[in-house]
């Protein structure tokens, strides 16, 4: 029980903004006739329709999960072992692509990929073809695409983190006993990093396991997840019972999910020699090593920079006027319209949610993580503590307004439930992305430093801090990020006057015209930017 | 003692984050606040909510709470304890339902003298007509007319082969044109007859309809007439999107990009109500009679793209030019609607995309 203790108040959060809305609009939704006709999880899942949905969302997750495993996992070894030109900048852009609103990154693809997109009309003219060569949109590549462009990101910090944080010398036995590079990676190296694969895995499958925007957007009218489904019963249908029901089955699976990889990271898991991080880096020497690095380099080039790119390139008028117009409009309340948003405005708002976010995921996180690295059975905890990532947005929106219409929690319409809502998100992330690095920490060093005379405070600061930094900086990225991103906040509640970039974004997206997609861009552009430099400024302490 | 101090400096934070909440205490001589409830695409001009809120001593705040649909269910699970004294922004596809659900008071607005009985579909007047607009199929002029096209004419032309491939809808189940549309099919063609609905849009997947999650992306990422440059020629819109493109062009455009296929539209009123429960019944009156009062039917048409109800509100040169609405369009009786959504959203779905 006392090592319980410090997770008590993460865990009160989540009773009170997570547990308590839920069950007040299942309440709702089994009882009223009014939003039901008594569906239960039971008869939802006799229906051969819902099945089909559920086998669906699992393979497409699993699928999705397994390339950008693939995709990530050689990046992150090329960003914790080798030293190359930029490498801030590139690690750094890896995860603007985490924030982006769905309609803007589909934008994006369509003018790379669509029929009229620079690559089918390059193809075109080089081949003269008639029509356009390759059809992605609607299609299931395009949406695994996108789910390896939100989500590598993770991968790469995760496990980059971790790897950089471990030291290179059981690699180094490995090498001088006559291992070669590969057989160094195959037997050393991914067993080491197995903790953290797995919980880059677990937040990939889960956050692609509830894909919503990607799915709805890119997938075309075919393929729909649960979620997709829990959102079409519950808002053009008004079917509360099914859609409660659906979400009810989502969450099962995401315990499954959570309690199995748990259980296998904590089976993996080992007390490691840690050493501050960006000390095993040293530059490419052999061929092999040449490839991972501009294979890792081109990889994001070519996936996350390009679609960007064309973004930023769209976000100026090349026709007439000054090609920067549309930022100068986005500060111009032509119309006289209440709802304008300078966008200074609209960044300050989202800077001041993130960072809330941040803190308050960190306040919460980081006694959690300690709480949890000690715990030898706490997998069903851990699994409990990763259900907001499976759990329906649309749901939970609807869950506050029924909770917290009294007082003292009469905040249904309360600035301070974003944030909230925000670390909801946040705080599974942050859990997921420590926790390997805490587990690792080496319970001989502190006991030295302790036996040298170091009070608690003291071993936290000197000895856990500098061998923690980078996986709690990644892990903090991914909470501020979330932030951002806005992640299923959108549905959120009736909210006042406190517009976001995306918000801005969608706003921009409602009306027809060029001087409306314009802004769109421009400001999805400044989105970028601001995630970017967010990024680098918490990496930037971190290294301080 | 490092856990005990951490859990208080948690608790406290929690705790602290929930007393920012508690309201601060409104001296007598302050406005009153006029809550309103509505979707993400209400809009109006900062000066006209000003006359307002000064006129009445009154600070008017607006909750948005999503799509039309959304926000529905947010004013009916709230029933017990409102979020708002005025609704706005049910429109006729949700009129049933909001009715049915019992959460708005009757009001006889003397301001309904003036306003057509056509678009009065409450007797009761718990809803109240503000506005409204056509959804109906835009196409881009220069695609077509770069192969030589003319436009279609009618809902069944969009079946013939050389329309294979060109048309974007929103889907019915996600977006509320979409669902719109799918009305305007079925009172074109009524269960029963010998090509009804069902068999149209057999006939449109046959003809590669392209289908969409939401208008924002059927009409930016999909259709080739907007600025977003996609593949098709033709979408399922609103009628003022034509006039909007001119609009938003800042003077680059004389004349509007894209047109409107005649004999495709579904007219959408959207309405107004007072929230049963609200503590300001006499500050709600008087927004519903500012919402249906000259000053504000003139500012609707440049902020939110459709039209006024009140006949005499004059509207903005670029909507007489370019956004006069269509000649003829189709409707449903609301309880109609209400009765068959559900059903007629799962057989679309069944026909155009499973």
């Amino acid at each position: 029980m006392k090592h319980v203790a410090p997770a008590m108040p993460a865990l009160l959060f989540l009773a009170v903004f997570f547990a308590w809305p839920l069950v007040a609009i299942g309440q709702v939704s089994f009882t009223s006739g009014a939003f039901g006709r008594g569906a239960t999880p039971l008869t939802v899942l006799q229906d051969p329709a819902y099945l089909g949905i559920l086998a669906f969302t699992f393979w497409q997750a699993a699928l999705s999960t397994l390339l950008t495993l693939l995709a990530g996992l050689p990046i992150a070894l090329a960003f914790a072992r080798y030293r190359f030109a930029g490498q801030r900048f590139w690690r750094t852009i890896a995860v603007v692509p985490f924030v982006m609103p769905t309609v803007v990154v589909a934008a994006a693809f369509s003018a790379l990929l669509g029929p009229r997109g620079v690559i089918n009309q390059l193809l075109q003219s080089l081949f003269g073809l008639e029509q356009p060569p390759i059809q992605l949109l609607g299609s299931l590549p395009l949406v695994l695409l996108a789910h390896v462009f939100y989500n590598v990101s993770v991968v790469i910090r995760v496990v980059g983190g971790f790897l950089s944080g471990l030291s290179p010398h059981l690699e180094e036995v490995a090498a001088n006993l006559g291992a070669n590079r590969w057989q160094v990676v195959r037997s050393v190296l991914l067993p080491l990093a197995l903790p953290a694969i797995g919980a880059a895995a677990a937040l990939t499958f889960l956050f692609t396991f509830s894909s919503f925007g990607v799915m709805l957007i890119l997938g075309g009218a075919r393929f729909a997840t649960l979620e997709v489904e829990i959102y079409r019963r519950a808002t053009q249908m008004l079917r509360l019972d099914v859609a409660a029901s659906l979400a009810i089955i989502q969450m099962a699976i995401t315990l499954l999910v959570g309690w199995t990889s748990a259980w296998l990271e904590a089976r993996a898991g080992l007390p490691l020699e840690m050493q501050p991080a960006d000390h095993a880096r040293r530059r490419p020497s052999t061929p092999a090593e040449h490839a991972l690095v501009y294979g890792s380099l081109t990889f994001i080039i070519l996936v996350l920079l390009a679609p960007m790119a064309t973004l930023v390139l769209r976000s100026f008028d090349w026709e007439s006027g000054p090609p920067w117009r549309y930022y100068l409009a986005l500060g111009q309340n032509v119309r006289g319209a209440l709802f304008f948003v300078p966008p200074q405005v609209a960044i300050g708002n989202s800077l001041l949610f993130a960072f809330a976010t941040m803190l308050l995921t960190m306040l919460l996180g980081v006694p959690l993580v300690y709480a949890l690295a000690r715990l030898r059975r706490g997998q069903a905890l851990e699994a409990i503590l990763l259900l907001p990532l499976g759990s329906s947005a649309a749901t939970l929106g609807l869950g506050f307004l029924m909770a917290f219409d009294q007082p003292p929690l009469a905040l249904r319409t309360s600035v301070v439930l974003l944030p909230i809502a925000h670390t909801l998100v946040a705080l599974p992330f942050f859990v997921r992305a420590a926790l390997p690095a805490f587990r690792a920490l080496d319970r001989r060093l502190r006991e030295a430093a302790r036996g040298l005379g170091a009070g608690p405070l003291q071993v936290m600061w000197h000895v856990d801090l500098p061998l923690l930094a980078p996986s709690l900086a990644a892990a903090a990225i991914f909470a501020f990020a979330v932030s951002l991103g806005e992640f299923g906040a959108s549905l959120l509640i009736a909210r006042p006057e406190y517009p976001t970039m995306p918000i801005a974004i969608y706003r921009f997206l409602g009306q027809p015209g060029a001087l409306n997609y314009g802004q769109a861009l421009a400001m999805s552009s400044l989105l970028m930017l601001v995630t970017a430099s967010s990024a680098a400024l918490i990496e930037w302490i971190r290294l301080r | 003692m490092r856990k005990h101090s951490l859990l208080l400096l948690s608790m406290a934070f929690v705790l602290s984050a929930c007393a920012v909440q508690a309201p601060p205490p409104r001296a007598p001589a302050q406005p009153r606040t006029l809550t309103i409830m509505t979707h993400d695409s209400f809009s109006a001009s900062e000066a006209v909510i000003a006359e307002f809120e000064k006129t009445h001593n009154a600070k008017v705040v607006v909750l948005k709470s999503g799509d039309a649909g959304s926000t529905l269910n947010k004013a009916i699970l709230s029933k017990d304890a409102p979020l708002a004294d005025v609704l706005y922004g049910v429109d006729n596809t949700f009129l049933g339902r909001a009715l049915a659900a019992d959460i708005l008071e009757p009001y006889n607005s003397p301001a309904l003298a003036a306003i057509p009985d056509r678009f009065k579909l409450d007797p009761q007047n718990r809803l109240l007509p503000v506005d409204y607009g056509h959804v109906m199929v835009n196409y881009d002029k220069a695609f077509l007319q770069a192969r030589g096209l003319k436009p279609p004419t009618s809902l069944r032309a969009l079946t013939e082969p050389q329309w294979k491939g060109m048309l974007v809808v929103e889907n019915p189940a996600t977006s509320s044109p979409g669902l719109a549309f799918l009305l305007a099919t079925i009172a074109a063609f009524p269960e029963g007859s010998a090509y009804d609905w069902r068999q149209f849009w057999r006939d449109l997947r046959a003809n590669d309809v392209y289908v969409s999650p939401d208008w924002s992306d059927a009409y930016y990422n999909q259709f080739s007439g907007s600025s977003g440059k996609g593949p098709r020629p033709l979408v399922v819109s609103y009628a003022t999107s034509p006039a909007a493109e001119v609009f938003f062009s800042e003077g680059k455009l004389q004349e509007p990009p894209t047109g409107n296929v005649e004999g495709t539209a579904f007219e959408q009123i959207e309405f107004v109500g007072i929230l049963k429960g609200t503590k300001n019944r006499d500050l709600a009156e008087k927004w519903v009679d500012f919402m249906l009062s000259r000053r504000f039917q003139e500012d609707i048409p440049l902020q939110m793209f459709v039209y006024p109800v009140l006949p005499e509100a004059a509207l903005p040169e670029v909507f007489v030019k370019f956004g006069q609405p269509p000649a003829q369009f189709f409707t449903l009786p609301t309880a109609e609607i209400d009765q068959g959504r559900e059903r007629w959203i799962e057989e679309w779905e069944r026909i155009v995309v499973k």
